[in-house]
């Protein structure tokens, strides 16, 4: 890209004393003045994004308190919030909750969900399309709040609309199955991205694929596998690795069930939240918080590797 | 082995376009069949309907004597080479010619000894392990070949087979699929803009117009008489001359000159009555001297086709054209004529050929 803007390297053959002036890099700048034109974003990069994750990672090492002696002159405590993450039940519970949450919401609910939409909508043209599309969107463009007031009123016990549809007053969808509230509510909320997503792939599938397939008399699932799955694979990792990160990041489960009851939807995010602000427990949650950062690291490193072996 | 046929076929697309109108055709069994036309004339609509891939709104498809109007394209018995090939990207070159037999669930031993046999007829064992994306374009094609050999099924349809090959491997290929046809006897229709290649590969062709079929016939026929003007215009290297022309007695006043009303014409003709008069830059004979019933005129574009050279004339502001061969060039500027071979000439009434 850069090899564009190159000035013309003769004036280099001609004269080699003002060679000095140009550099042998590709924009002729030399690493000091190419350094500048970047310290400005590295910096705002540095400032919100490195330094907080820094920061994250010493907190994690205190024993920092949102109130009290430990907030004025935290002391260090090496591991031991480590090894109290470790060692809680709580914290592996809410792991748990989050591997549900993510398996449950993005990779069956959303993937799945928004595959599907997109192959039947691939051949349509017209209004069908254009209202299920501009629904599926619209889940996913509006604000958390507006989003979750919605859902809180859709589940209510005594006067949600579900119940009142269904005719069972006083059912309590958020008490009884508050896991399965908050996977369903993902999944609606963040199908529209998936969707988005395998539509565009969907349309680089060769159609002479799928009719050569047709032709050998392949079944609408023996197409999938041996046309479409292939051709779409790297978007379909991209996909999974970008939706688990954010589902395992999510906090808006907390906005419907506050991590309730009794810590049964307590996802990773909510649990930090909790420790962190709530029982007021700072470097407790930084320590949590780089755990959850880890296994980010881990699960990214998984997908990219599968993404990178053999193409 | 099967022969096709096609009963008042037609197709509308959404939209109320009319790709193929009330078609009827019969390919017989064995036949290599080409479908010519300009782009956008209904010849890859009309083969896809055939494959099944477009449903047809009218009339039916027989192959083999089983009406498959309603049949699903994997029901129909009948194998595609796609103008892209479609080879799988993912599939070894063996897996894509097995492919077809996979689904048919032939087990995996079978299915890959058969796949080694059909490639290496076509000369691909040394590629069976290579991804289509490791070919030349030549080989791919040969893959396809392979995998639509290894269905043997009933007929092969080819869409613009040869069109995706360089000029040079073009011309190979194009010997090479008509040995292969011929060899193994399969009934096969295959779609082509290129009336050069339609010549040279089919045993019959069938020319198309916006969704009609102007003429079917042998090369030689569609080369030597073609039923209309449309499909004089297309057929050939070099254009046929297709001039205005009045009848005066028993000779047509062209351009200025006067030609005795071809042999196929003759007493068909009513004296005054305007036609169009067709002859083959191949079928005139140019010479320098005066000559009767020649058209003449000033050579003004002199094109080398190789070995002999199409010569234009202007007689009186109408530009004809004759082939010439090789040594007997004429000079720019200079007085041409040009005379047409009276059992080669045509004449058109109003677009359709004059003839007994």
């Amino acid at each position: 890209m850069a090899q564009v803007t190159s000035p013309p390297e003769p004036a280099e053959v001609v004269s080699p004393a003002p060679a000095r002036r140009y550099s042998s890099d590709a924009a002729g700048l030399g690493r000091l003045r190419a350094g500048a034109f970047v310290a400005p974003a590295l910096a705002l990069i540095a400032v919100f994004l490195v330094f907080p994750a820094l920061w994250v990672i010493y907190l994690g090492l205190t024993n920092y308190r949102l109130t009290g002696v430990a907030a004025a002159e935290p002391q260090f405590v090496g591991l031991d919030n480590f090894v109290k993450a470790l060692t809680d039940p709580e914290f592996w519970d809410s792991t748990w909750l989050t591997f549900q949450f993510v398996l449950g919401s993005a990779v069956i609910g959303q993937v799945v969900l928004g595959f599907t939409l997109a192959w039947m909508l691939k051949d349509r043209r017209g209004t069908l399309k254009s209202v299920v599309e501009g629904l599926v969107i619209l889940a996913w463009i509006l604000p958390s709040a507006v989003v979750s007031f919605l859902w809180v009123a859709l589940l209510d016990r005594d006067a949600g609309t579900l119940n009142a549809l269904l005719g069972i007053p006083g059912f309590a969808w958020l008490l009884d199955y508050p896991m399965l509230s908050i996977i369903i509510f993902n999944t609606w909320r963040g199908t529209a991205f998936s969707m988005m997503l395998y539509g565009a792939a969907l349309g680089n599938v060769p159609p002479s694929h799928l009719e050569s397939a047709r032709l050998a008399g392949a079944s609408g699932w023996q197409q999938l596998r041996d046309v479409v799955f292939p051709h779409i694979r790297g978007h379909i990792l991209t996909n999974l690795l970008l939706i688990s990160l954010w589902t395992f990041n999510d906090f808006s489960p907390f906005l419907l069930t506050a991590g309730g009851p009794d810590g049964k939807s307590e996802v990773l995010a909510v649990h930090v939240y909790k420790v962190a602000l709530q029982n007021g427990d700072l470097g407790y949650g930084a320590a949590i918080s780089t755990v959850i950062l880890l296994i980010n690291l881990v699960v990214a490193v998984f997908y990219l590797r599968l993404l990178r072996s053999k193409k | 082995m099967a022969a096709i046929e096609l009963r008042g076929l037609t197709k509308v697309y959404p939209g109320g376009v009319k790709a193929l109108d009330s078609l009827d055709l019969t390919v017989p069994d064995g036949e290599f069949f080409a479908l010519l036309g300009p782009s956008g004339c209904g010849k890859t609509t009309l083969l896809r309907t055939i494959a099944g891939l477009e449903t047809a709104t009218g009339g039916a498809v027989v192959i083999g004597g089983r009406d498959v109007t309603g049949v699903q394209p994997g029901g129909r018995d009948i194998a595609m080479v796609f103008q892209d090939y479609a080879l799988f990207p993912h599939m070894d070159v063996s897996d894509n010619i097995a492919y077809p037999l996979r689904i048919k669930k032939v087990a995996k031993a079978a299915r890959h000894a058969k796949a080694a046999e059909v490639g290496a007829r076509l000369g691909l064992e040394q590629l069976m392990d290579r991804r289509p994306g490791q070919l030349s374009g030549g080989q791919q094609q040969r893959v396809a070949l392979a995998r639509v050999m290894a269905t043997q099924a009933q007929a092969f349809l080819f869409d613009e087979p040869l069109s995706n090959l360089d000029a040079r491997l073009r011309l190979e290929a194009r010997t090479f699929l008509k040995k292969l046809q011929r060899e193994l006897g399969v009934t096969t229709v295959f779609v082509t803009h290129d009336q050069a290649e339609a010549l040279a590969m089919a045993d019959r062709m069938a020319v198309m117009e916006a969704g009609h079929i102007r003429q079917i016939g042998t090369p030689a026929e569609v080369f030597q008489r073609p039923a209309n003007t449309f499909v004089a215009g297309f057929i050939g290297s070099t254009p046929m001359n297709l001039l205005d022309a009045v009848v005066r007695g028993d000779t047509l006043e062209v351009a200025g000159c006067k030609v005795p009303v071809p042999a196929s014409a003759r007493g068909l003709l009513t004296d005054g009555e305007k036609l169009v008069y067709g002859v083959r830059p191949e079928y005139m004979t140019y010479s320098a001297q005066p000559a009767d019933g020649s058209l003449a005129g000033d050579v003004v574009i002199l094109e080398n086709l190789g070995a002999s050279h199409l010569v234009t004339l202007d007689v009186d502001d109408v530009l004809v054209q004759a082939v010439v061969p090789e040594g007997h060039e004429p000079a720019l500027g200079e007085r041409g004529h040009a005379v047409p071979r009276a059992d080669r000439a045509l004449v058109y009434r109003d677009g359709e050929l004059v003839s007994a």
